[in-house]
């Protein structure tokens, strides 16, 4: 297999606090009672990849991770667990394993995002246009992502559900124009030299970058080296790519890179197209040998792929799509979830009590040993494993994680709550979340508010 | 018969939309046919007759156009004449248009009218337009069927009473060197919704060191997908509802069709007028704009792109010619030689002798012509009654009506000689020039945007020129023969036109001929440059913000571009003040200006104050002084001619804290020599009302809890403030 795989699986997001702590990196987060990252393993697992690459920030997360693939996958994959130090970005996470890396290409995945594009149709596009980068693209999911919590004020003054900009040629094979991040909130401009190339460019503002990127390994590297203040790859790397991809009038549908690159060899490739991107270190990449000197014209692709809308395709990368992401995949994405669900369309463990006349409804899902009092009412939720629920108990779109305890007469909306937590007699919650162990008084009420102990 | 069957199919689709009972009132189809183009392209030819009557393989321009409308079901034509008015009239009153079933053709006379949208305006006040009409230029060529874009503009228009104009478009990718199309129009760049066909961007005479487009967010926003193209080409038919009429009386200042209008409306969402695009496919729409685009307009005419309107199908005022084979057209009564070879796509009209051993190809010769012996003629478009001598040589040029080449002139490409002239023997005329017999009008119209203005003095001067020389024709010529003869040879008439500056460079663009070799080479080269430059642009961009992460980075960017803003303002602000001090410009000017200033800066009158102190402090430092006192003589002075510009600015209180403040930096930073006099100057500025008591005790007091470094000028005219203290103390 002349690709490799890499599955960035962070550290512990500071968007997701407080549902993320050191016991529970973000890698480690339950979407319907599993791990977020078992979604990316299983699929790559589909389609046949076993050996994997997962990066891991920080040495504490990374034992835990490793441990629990070492548990789940023993016999199945093989996996490598690479440690990064913290906040290096997912460019600098790349650049630390380098050496890890030998293939022609590199899947990068994120760790987060739950999908059921196969990876393997990512990579197949990136082989047709012998692509220097081929990124995925999603439609941007229903509900807004956008609200949560700390990312504050940037995401105020952004219409909801945008989060790229991009423009493709009229085939939607090829990516011309990307913009992320601050550019949003700017006039958008679009390279003349390129519309000119193109002739027709398509911008569309509803697709957003799905985080699964094929690299040309030799190029990524290329990059990596030279421009050591990259620091990610959806807002340097790729935009970098995007940006230097035209050095010449050839029409980039016609660009004959690939050609090259069966006479020369990659390695010169990626010198000459990084030798055409006129970057500040040209003389040093001069000093390089004669390749380095070679004719002013080269091009090279940026593709994408575009993930069609029945499929599913979401990042958990808020609390907001925390939520999302656990009402889909025991709702209308049930395929993603792996279990059978019962005639009522939930799942109810065998060995989970219910008392009387406590019902459960449709997309719902109660783990391995939870107890429910009586008169309870459950709907669109996720209860985890050996929870015990009181009496007159009311669960509706929420995420209740293992070994919580909620007393009698609680009432739980748009809320999650994390493993250990204890909700005592008559807590009513609405858009809330609850940090791991939590104590929360009894009689209290809260509406969209962040609870978690205080960080040692 | 094929227009037969288009009108029939027409009237069909009309029937279908007049059952509607929306439209039960429906008028029929107008169109409004400007005869007059507003430009001066087409000049030294157009000096003498309407570009409109410009024979285009042998059939005035105007023809087609009103063919095609014919053709396309419109009922009722206003044709509107400015330039050479009475040409055109007469024209039309002797042609059978007028005399068509079905078809009425009307003209409205205009002669003080300089742009396209005064003539709307005299439509509009005319009040003859009922319901949609086409708006069309009398010098384009088309043979596309209206019925769909009409159709799908008036669905449109009833949904949406917004939808006020359709504009037709067609494929055509400019040269990517040239950055033209092949019809020698600048590059084109539009956004359009993919679903509606809505227009959202047009950029036409794209300005070339701008190497990006720039789309408002809003767009964006509004509309998540669009497509942005620059492989269209503006056909420049438009389908347009009555409002657009009045939309150009409302806002008298349009006059462009594309510049003005189209860029209003989609500047303009207040009123919300949307413009449409429908794109033709099969069909062939072109209009002729420059020499290029008539030279590949009547080669696709030739080549039958544009049929039924080709040269050997009768539709209006030519004569028929017969289609031989390789696209040779030969109209009757033609004298030829047997040995002279007539090439391929080429047109002879009516009456032509041709002498031995010519040679001729992918050329259009009128009525009437004599070619000697030995001539070669290539690419070019020789007009009616030409008299070609022997051995003379044409490559890709124009002809107009009455021109003798004497024996062995040589026309190099892209000339273009007008009515009646005569070139000497065996002279050489340089590439690209115009030769006409009239002589270049003083005015030079080198600035596009100026060329309405230039266009009407144009006119006006040329019709003086028109009278005398319809009147001793003969006359003019053997005088002008004489002055200038040695610029044409012997025996030459004519001037040969200077190219106005700048022009030069440009020439070959909308020329005749073909670009040259060398010269797309060089393009392609500097295109390199282009690239190389804009990537290093975006580069150098994106480092500044590669460090910091989004939030931060917009930050950041905004922080910085307010700073430079106030910087920039700063220094203009004292520019102007220097150079009214200098000129001894008016103090309610200087204010003007500076207000000015501050609208296009977006500043507050605080800033204004502090920048107009600043630059009366600056002037201060900068007047000679040999001492302190000197200093401060000539800093009250200046304070005493200015005090009216300063206290304009003076509204509040807090303005007035925002000069002390300034002061304050500057004797800290730019001009220390001030800092011994601060408490001094202070007062001179309280003497000249300039500054309050209040505004000084303020600013004392905000200092007071300031560091100890920040306090030196408090320090300073601390004496000064306990004064004024007690002043206002004792008041009370």
């Amino acid at each position: 297999m002349d690709f490799q795989v890499v599955v960035l699986a962070g550290g512990t997001s500071k968007k997701l606090v407080p549902l993320v702590s050191k016991e529970v990196p973000k890698a480690l987060l339950p979407v319907a009672n599993r791990p977020v990252l078992s979604y990316v393993l299983e699929q790559l697992e589909l389609s046949n990849i076993k050996d994997l690459i997962v990066v891991v920030e920080g040495a504490d997360t990374a034992l835990r991770v490793g441990g629990w693939i070492s548990a789940a996958y023993v016999d199945r994959l093989h996996v490598e667990v690479a440690t990064v130090p913290e906040d290096v970005g997912t460019a600098g996470a790349l650049r630390a394993i380098a050496h890890h890396l030998t293939a022609k290409d590199v899947l990068v995945v994120s760790g987060d995002l739950v999908s059921d594009v196969p990876p393997g149709a990512v990579t197949a596009a990136h082989r047709r246009h012998d692509a220097v980068v081929t990124a995925m693209i999603c439609s941007v999911p229903v509900s807004g992502l956008s609200e949560a919590g700390s990312s504050g004020a940037k995401d105020k003054t952004k219409k909801p559900g945008r989060y790229n900009i991009i423009g493709m040629d009229p085939t939607k094979q090829f990516l011309l124009h990307i913009a992320t991040g601050a550019e949003l909130e700017k006039d958008t401009r679009i390279r003349k030299s390129i519309l000119r190339a193109v002739g027709q460019m398509d911008i569309r503002a509803d697709l957003m970058d799905a985080h699964m990127y094929a690299f040309n390994r030799s190029v990524l590297q290329e990059v990596l080296d030279q421009k050591d203040k990259f620091q990610s790859l959806k807002q340097d790397v790729l935009p970098y790519l995007v940006r230097s991809q035209l050095k010449s009038e050839i029409l980039i549908n016609g660009a004959p890179q690939g050609q090259q690159a069966k006479e020369n060899g990659n390695d010169k490739v990626s010198y000459r197209i990084l030798a055409n991107a006129s970057t500040p270190s040209f003389h040093e990449l001069y000093a390089l040998g004669p390749n380095g000197s070679a004719p002013v014209r080269r091009t090279h692709k940026c593709c994408v792929y575009i993930a069609s809308n029945s499929k599913y395709c979401v990042r958990l990368n808020s609390i907001q799509a925390f939520m999302d992401i656990n009402r889909d995949v025991i709702g209308e994405a049930n395929h993603l979830s792996g279990y059978n669900f019962s005639a009522q369309n939930n799942i109810i463990h065998p060995s989970a009590e219910l008392g009387s006349k406590t019902t459960v409804g449709p997309h719902c899902m109660l783990g391995e040993g939870s107890q429910m009092g009586d008169k309870c009412s459950v709907k669109r939720s996720v209860i985890g494993r050996h929870c015990r629920i009181g009496s007159n108990v009311k669960v509706v779109n929420s995420v209740v994680m293992n070994h919580v305890t909620i007393g009698d007469g609680c009432s739980i909306q748009g809320s999650v709550i994390c493993s250990n937590a204890q909700l005592q007699e008559r807590v009513a919650l609405k858009d809330c979340q609850v940090g791991q162990g939590y104590v929360v008084s009894a009689g209290c009420e809260y509406k969209g508010e962040s609870l978690a102990r205080k960080e040692k | 018969m094929g227009a037969q069957k288009k009108r029939a199919a027409a009237a069909t689709a009309a029937a279908r939309v007049s059952e509607d009972p929306d439209d039960l009132a429906r008028q029929p189809l107008q169109a409004i046919l400007l005869a007059d183009s507003f430009t001066t392209k087409f000049r030294p030819i157009t000096l003498e007759r309407p570009k409109v009557l410009l024979p285009l393989v042998n059939v005035p321009m105007i023809n087609y156009t009103l063919a095609w409308l014919e053709a396309a079901g419109v009922a009722e034509v206003f044709v509107f004449c400015c330039a050479h008015s009475k040409q055109v009239i007469d024209y039309l009153e002797n042609s059978e248009w007028f005399s068509q079933p079905n078809f009425t053709v009307k003209t409205i006379e205009s002669h003080n009218i300089i742009s396209a949208g005064d003539a709307l305006r005299l439509i509009y006040e005319q009040n003859v337009i009922h319901g949609d009409f086409v708006l069309i230029s009398g010098d384009t060529v088309s043979n596309m069927l209206l019925t769909q874009a009409l159709q799908e503009h008036k669905e449109r228009k009833k949904k949406d009473n917004n939808a006020v104009m359709t504009m037709i478009i067609k494929k055509s990718k400019p040269s990517p060197i040239t950055h033209q199309s092949r019809l020698g129009t600048d590059e084109l760049f539009m956004a359009i919704d993919p679903n509606t066909k809505q227009l959202l961007y047009y950029e036409d005479k794209a300005d070339h060191s701008k190497g990006t487009i720039c789309l408002d967010k809003m767009l964006l926003a509004e509309n998540p997908s669009i497509s942005l193209h620059n492989d269209k080409q503006d056909c420049y038919i438009d389908i347009c509802s009555p409002e657009v009429l009045s939309l150009f009386t409302d806002n008298f200042d349009y006059q462009h069709l594309r510049r003005h209008f189209v860029k209003g409306l989609l500047l303009d969402d207040i009123m919300g007028y949307k413009i449409f695009t429908h794109e033709i496919h099969s069909s062939y729409a072109a209009r002729i704009d420059n020499y290029r685009s008539y030279d590949i307009v009547s080669k696709d005419i030739i080549q039958r792109w544009t049929y039924p309107y080709v040269p050997d199908v009768k539709f209006c005022g030519n004569r028929a010619t017969k289609l031989e084979r390789r696209g040779m057209y030969r109209a009757s009564e033609i004298e030829q030689s047997r040995s002279a070879q007539v090439g391929s796509f080429t047109v002879i009209g009516c009456g032509t002798k041709i002498g031995s051993n010519s040679k001729i190809s992918d050329s259009v010769i009128g009525e009437g012509c004599t070619i000697g012996s030995n001539v070669l003629i290539e690419g070019s478009y020789l007009w009616d009654n030409v008299i070609i001598e022997d051995g003379c040589e044409l490559r890709h040029v124009i002809v107009c009506d009455g021109v003798i080449m004497k024996a062995g002139a040589v026309l190099k490409p892209g000339v273009v000689l007008s009515f009646k002239v005569v070139i000497g023997e065996r002279f050489v005329v340089p590439a690209y020039s115009k030769v006409s017999l009239l002589q270049q009008p003083t005015v030079h119209d080198s600035d596009e945007e100026l060329e309405y203005a230039d266009n009407s003095s144009g006119t006006v001067e040329f019709s003086s020129i028109q009278g005398t020389a319809d009147q001793s024709n003969g006359e003019m010529t053997s005088e002008s023969s004489e002055a200038h003869k040695p610029k044409l040879g012997t025996g030459g008439v004519g001037y040969i036109w200077s190219i106005c500056e700048g022009g030069q460079e440009e020439e070959w663009r909308h020329s005749v001929a073909p670009i040259p070799e060398d010269k797309l080479a060089e393009l392609s080269e500097a295109m390199d440059d282009d690239q190389e430059l804009v990537t290093q642009d975006r580069t150098a961009l994106s480092t500044s913000g590669e460090l910091i992460s989004d939030s931060n980075a917009s930050e950041g960017d905004d922080n910085e571009d307010s700073k430079d803003d106030s910087v920039y303002f700063e220094k203009e602000v004292e520019a102007t003040f220097l150079r009214a001090v200098e000129e001894n410009v008016k103090v309610d000017h200087v204010i003007l200006e500076v207000n000015s200033l501050r609208l296009s800066y977006n500043m507050t009158s605080a800033d204004c104050a502090g920048a107009v102190f600043y630059s009366m402090m600056k002037l201060a430092v900068k007047t000679p002084h040999s001492s302190a006192s000197e200093l401060q003589q000539n800093t009250a002075n200046i304070i005493t001619t200015w005090q009216k510009l300063l206290k304009s600015y003076l509204l509040e209180i807090d303005e007035e804290i925002e000069i002390i403040l300034k002061f304050e930096e500057m004797c800290l930073e730019s001009a220390k020599e001030f800092s011994p006099l601060f408490a001094r100057i202070l007062h001179i500025l309280y003497d000249k009302d300039i500054l309050q008591e209040d505004a000084i005790l303020r600013w004392a007091d905000e200092k007071e809890g300031a560091d100890e470094s920040d306090k030196v000028f408090v320090r300073q005219s601390e004496k000064f403030v306990q004064w004024l203290r007690e002043a206002s103390e004792e008041e009370d």
